[in-house]
């Protein structure tokens, strides 16, 4: 019991630092959505009537959904062609998976831009090929948005998925395909349904971080196309509306975590695939 | 006489490294064959090539007089019990058996029909909803085997089934092989490193070394008959005398082994006078005797080292022909082991077989 409370000691720089830091000015912001302009409920109201709240809410999802199936797409293809690689071929397909990673993200989404806009490197090749008169639309919109997203999160779908992939014992996929199944069946019946277990975590990976991102949509939305961390900056930087920008920030938390809560219980399934 | 599989001259080259030396096996219809060889010996490599995992470098491989060298693992359609049984995790038990007829594209009724009689006939009736990791090892072995056979394969290949188990497990696991194999009627084709094994299950033991196979018979005819030095020492345990011969008898030959004069029967091959031979005497078929009894070969020696294994003892015994390991039944035997003690042991002129030297590694 002592020696327990010894270790527990130790943890409580750590603890003081996150609840001083961390802890208080959630809870402060969470006062604040429920205090100004007026104490009430009065800006969660706005989540019902408010047109351009329920806006930014409905942009925000659909965008961050098309981000996470997109990602999850690419990353499985990725994934899988990984896992079946050979030992040298795989470090060099993780070297360019986790590259990305370490660039920084303003210059990932500059540069973006530039292949997209309107003079943009793509626009200019198919004009100059011919196969459109008018330059595209591909950025400073949703579509732009989303392909910076995708980017950007292919890496943190690779990596659940890949560790998931890898567990895969080898041999399950050579005794199906002896039991007479041909190579899709192998992959629709064993492969997919063994490897699920990270294509969950990885959704959910992705689908949270892409609620949140604040600097890709801002540069390749272009101020057209809000998503919610960029407005609740408007709100509170801009507009000075406290309460209606800390009741979206505190929705923001609230969904996260319910998320997570919903994929603790996921993690169970997991285990009942035999994956844990 | 109909083989249901034969490999001709099949062999398998890594690079420069021989994996399998053109294999020549014919398989009858019904038989248990076991490929027994120590690891590296070639036995899985031969297994896989069978089962269409693993391409041959050279040979065909024949099923039912058919050509299926070409032939893709799935359109082969071999059962098969994989070491480690790669049970799939993710599906009940019902689902794991179900998945060969599944992938046929069987009809739901006909499936869980099959599914039935195959739980059945490996005695888990009642078990069809676990998951594989609710079971045993005993019990995940037996739904592999029932999913090997619930779609009534040809030929059904087992690789190392049985390694996974304790010791007891598997001698049961062993019986039960061997019954199914009995009741189902189909060819199997076992792959082990245990000897014992080899010897309870199979109708037919093929030795392999260093990707070639040795000798190939029936259990009984492969250990009292070996060929070779190797086959000997793997199959059992052996002694071994290195001696010329020096005397000719009508059946017999007499060897001079260390300065003693041994009576051997010589059928079959008959070594000219003056050869060198290779006896190879099993530690049981060496008795102990009395004073006044007599046998065609008499060595004394003294015990060096002794242990008692239930059934029986063994020793190892200091002689003039160097060091002999004797098995002696231990119920009522007429002596006490003890380190130093003398004996006199002997064994009749039929109980050594003449083997050739093929430097056991």
């Amino acid at each position: 019991m002592r020696r327990e409370a010894g270790w527990y000691a130790l943890l409580l720089p750590a603890f003081l630092l996150l609840s001083v830091f961390y802890v208080t000015p959630i809870l402060q912001v969470l006062a604040i959505s429920f205090l100004e302009p007026t104490p009430g409920f009065s800006n969660y109201e706005r989540i019902a009537t408010n047109l351009s709240v329920q806006r930014v809410i409905v942009t925000t999802l659909r965008i961050c959904s098309i981000t996470t199936v997109l990602a999850l797409l690419l990353g499985y293809a990725l994934s899988y062609t990984i896992t079946l690689a050979s030992e040298r071929a795989r470090r060099w397909w993780l070297l360019c998976v986790l590259v990305p990673l370490w660039i920084s993200v303003l210059v990932r989404a500059f540069a973006w831009v530039t292949l997209l806009r309107r003079q943009g490197l793509i626009n200019q090749t198919l004009q100059g090929a011919g196969v459109i008169s008018e330059p595209l639309e591909l950025v400073w919109n949703e579509f732009g948005i989303i392909v910076g997203m995708v980017h950007y999160m292919v890496p943190y779908a690779v990596l659940p998925m890949l560790a998931s992939m890898r567990e895969i014992e080898p041999r399950l996929l050579a005794a199906a395909r002896g039991m007479g199944a041909s190579r899709g069946q192998v992959f629709a019946r064993v492969f997919l349904p063994l490897s699920m277990p990270g294509v969950v975590a990885a959704g959910v990976l992705v689908f949270i971080f892409s609620l949140g991102f604040y600097i890709t949509p801002a540069i390749l939305g272009g101020g057209k196309t809000l998503m919610v961390a960029e407005w609740i900056s408007l709100q509170i930087l801009d507009l000075i509306r406290w309460g209606l920008g800390t009741m979206m920030a505190t929705l923001l938390v609230v969904t996260i975590l319910v998320t997570l809560a919903l994929f603790s219980r996921v993690v169970n399934m997991r285990r009942l695939f035999g994956g844990a | 006489m109909s083989a249901a599989l034969e490999l001709r001259g099949l062999a398998k080259r890594y690079g420069s490294f021989v994996a399998v030396e053109g294999a020549d096996l014919a398989v009858e219809r019904g038989s248990f064959l076991t490929l027994l060889g120590p690891s590296g010996s070639g036995k899985t490599t031969i297994l896989m090539m069978i089962a269409g995992f693993t391409e041959p470098s050279a040979g065909q491989l024949l099923l039912d007089g058919q050509d299926i060298t070409a032939l893709a693992p799935e359109k082969r359609a071999f059962g098969m019990v994989f070491q480690g049984y790669a049970l799939f995790p993710h599906m009940s038990v019902a689902e794991n058996i179900a998945f060969p007829l599944r992938v046929r594209g069987q009809g739901r009724a006909e499936r869980d029909e099959k599914v039935r009689a195959a739980l059945d006939l490996v005695q888990l009736t009642g078990f069809a909803d676990r998951l594989p990791k609710q079971l045993s090892g005993g019990q995940q072995q037996r739904v592999a085997l029932a999913r090997a056979l619930v779609f009534d394969p040809a030929l059904l290949l087992l690789d190392e089934p049985l390694s996974a188990l304790d010791k007891k497990l598997r001698a049961e696991l062993q019986e039960e092989l061997r019954a199914l194999h009995r009741r189902v009627g189909r060819t199997f084709i076992n792959v082990t490193h245990d000897q014992e094994e080899a010897l309870s299950l199979s109708d037919e033991v093929a030795i392999l070394n260093h990707g070639r196979i040795i000798q190939k018979g029936a259990p009984a005819a492969l250990y009292e008959q070996p060929r070779s030095r190797f086959v000997a020492d793997f199959l059992g345990k052996s002694n071994f005398f290195r001696g010329a011969v020096g005397e000719l008898g009508g059946g017999w030959l007499g060897v001079q082994v260390a300065g003693l004069r041994l009576r051997q029967a010589a059928e079959g091959s008959r070594p000219g006078l003056g050869a060198e031979i290779l006896l190879s005497l099993r530690p049981e078929k060496i008795a102990l005797l009395g004073p006044g009894d007599a046998a065609e070969n008499v060595v004394e020696g003294v015990i060096s080292a002794w242990s008692y294994l239930g059934a029986g003892f063994s020793l190892v015994v200091q002689t003039a022909l160097g060091v002999l390991r004797v098995h002696l039944p231990a119920w009522r035997a007429p002596f006490v082991p003890e380190i130093g003690a003398a004996l006199r042991l002997g064994w009749a002129a039929d109980a050594a077989t003449i083997v050739d030297d093929d430097d056991a590694a």
